[in-house]
């Protein structure tokens, strides 16, 4: 499996929901909640990951994922432990 | 009364089968024009019942965020677009007012059920990691009341009522108590929205709804011909408060009580009567100063002769006007009592009752002056709407003109 970018984050971000961030822009450091996705709506795009991707996200990678850049990072992670 | 001030209903918000607007719904009611049609949701054809009031014409995400949309069922975005027409109705800035003293309190029956059961669809056929993270907002009872504070910021004292078909004045009920204990400003009433698989076969465990395939001769009330009641979604949602604003208001809540019926092995009556006179007890005025009565109108004939019984009783046979202009919209649990209030109001500031449509055979027993085309008496001063939900519940509301 290939790895997991910010492009694809930035896709399952962008899927289905209005937000007022520009999803354009430099984004990757910025935290999730100043770019207007609450808790709630982290853990959401953690099971979207995990159902196209196949991969188990533990419940609690919240707090592995502040940002953009530590969601990738994390994921990516995930990815190799699966031997992918 | 609460600390003397009265209780006034400032602004309604309507989204029903007969329209969504309160103007476009008051209109429908006048000419008897039907919200019950064919269900388009989805595909009746395997079910006992294929009709039912749904809301049309009306594009959900053109009224209510996407990502709003996305986190919540279908019954609270139709609160949420009723929701903003009341308040804008009120003219009131909510922005400033006190956040501690404006509250919310909704009625709810089904909850998320199309949510829901799109969500079971992913489990059963997928897995439990299919669930989304909304399902454990978007379902439960409260859902409504929720968004509605938090889309509004109204940190008051928010609740839910559940009392089926009866819930919408309960909510009011429970409103009046808030307005009288600090909170300035409630928004009340409640939405449903169960028009889906799931939602129909819940409500079809009942053994209530019609089987009658033709839309005008399902939901019969009172008749000869009753066969049961047609379900619908939508509802009304009110704001009360105890001041009036620049706007005449629309009514005064002027009684309201809550009772529950006795379990029918027990031999005692249903609970109908006795809520009725301590509504009017509550309002300090008698039978004769009730000028309308909007009927639960079950259509179910055992509990239709139960409804005419009760008013007959409190009233006398034929002595006071009683309409149901339901048969247009379908019965909308959660929903129903909050609208038949809304529509109640109407009623009162336009001096005119709606017509009941359908029923043209008044079945034996069922003793009651049914207004079955619109009317415009001399005295119009009060109208005491009544609603009773499944399993017991039974609530009544007298308004009064403002």
């Amino acid at each position: 499996m290939s790895e997991f970018t910010l492009d694809d984050l930035r896709e399952l971000l962008r899927g289905g929901a209005e937000r007022p961030a520009d999803l354009d822009g430099d984004i990757a450091d910025i935290r999730f909640d100043e770019l207007g996705y609450d808790s709630l709506a982290v853990l959401e795009i953690a099971g979207q990951i995990q159902r196209r991707f196949g991969v188990v996200v533990p419940d609690d990678a919240m707090t592995e994922m502040p940002t953009p850049a530590k969601a990738v990072e994390f994921v990516n992670a995930l990815f190799e432990r699966a031997g992918a | 009364m609460t600390n003397g001030r009265e209780v006034l209903i400032t602004g309604l918000g309507v989204v029903a089968p007969t329209g969504v607007g309160a103007d476009a719904h008051w209109q429908a009611v006048l000419a008897g024009k039907s919200g019950i049609a064919r269900i388009t949701h989805f595909d009746p054809t395997p079910y006992p019942v294929r009709i039912a009031g749904e809301v049309t014409g009306f594009e959900v995400t053109d009224r209510v965020p996407r990502r709003v949309v996305s986190e919540t069922d279908r019954w609270t975005h139709l609160a949420l677009v009723a929701a903003e027409e009341a308040l804008d109705d009120a003219g009131v800035e909510l922005s400033a007012l006190p956040e501690y003293e404006i509250a919310v309190v909704t009625s709810s029956s089904s909850g998320g059920t199309d949510f829901g059961q799109h969500q079971m669809q992913d489990l059963y056929q997928h897995g439990p990691s299919w669930v989304g993270v909304y399902q454990s907002i978007a379902w439960f009872y409260a859902a409504t009341t929720g968004q509605l504070s938090i889309r509004h910021g109204m940190r008051g004292p928010c609740g839910v009522l559940c009392g089926e078909q009866a819930g919408g004045l309960d909510a009011l009920g429970q409103a009046r108590r808030l307005l009288a204990s600090g909170t300035r400003l409630v928004v009340s009433g409640g939405t449903d929205a169960s028009l889906c698989p799931y939602g129909l076969v819940a409500q079809l465990s009942s053994g209530e709804l019609s089987t009658v395939d033709d839309p005008a001769g399902a939901y019969l009330p009172f008749d000869v011909d009753a066969s049961g009641y047609v379900p619908g979604e939508g509802g009304a949602i009110v704001v009360a408060e105890t001041r009036a604003r620049d706007a005449e208001p629309y009514a005064r809540i002027l009684g309201y009580a809550a009772g529950f019926d006795p379990h029918p092995d027990t031999g005692r009556r249903p609970a109908l009567r006795g809520v009725i006179e301590r509504t009017l007890k509550d309002a300090d005025l008698t039978p004769q100063d009730v000028d309308v009565v909007f009927a639960d109108a079950a259509g179910v004939p055992h509990r239709d002769l139960a409804e005419a019984q009760a008013i007959g009783a409190v009233f006398g046979p034929r002595q006071v006007a009683v309409t149901a202009p339901k048969t247009l919209t379908g019965r909308l649990y959660g929903g129903g009592a909050a609208l038949d209030v809304a529509t109640a109001a109407l009623t009162l500031r336009h001096g005119i009752v709606p017509p009941t449509t359908g029923p043209t055979r008044l079945a034996p027993g069922c003793e009651l002056d049914l207004v079955t085309a619109p009317r415009q008496p001399s005295r119009l001063r009060t109208a005491l709407v009544l609603a009773r939900g499944h399993g017991g519940f039974t609530a009544a509301l007298l308004l009064g003109r403002a």
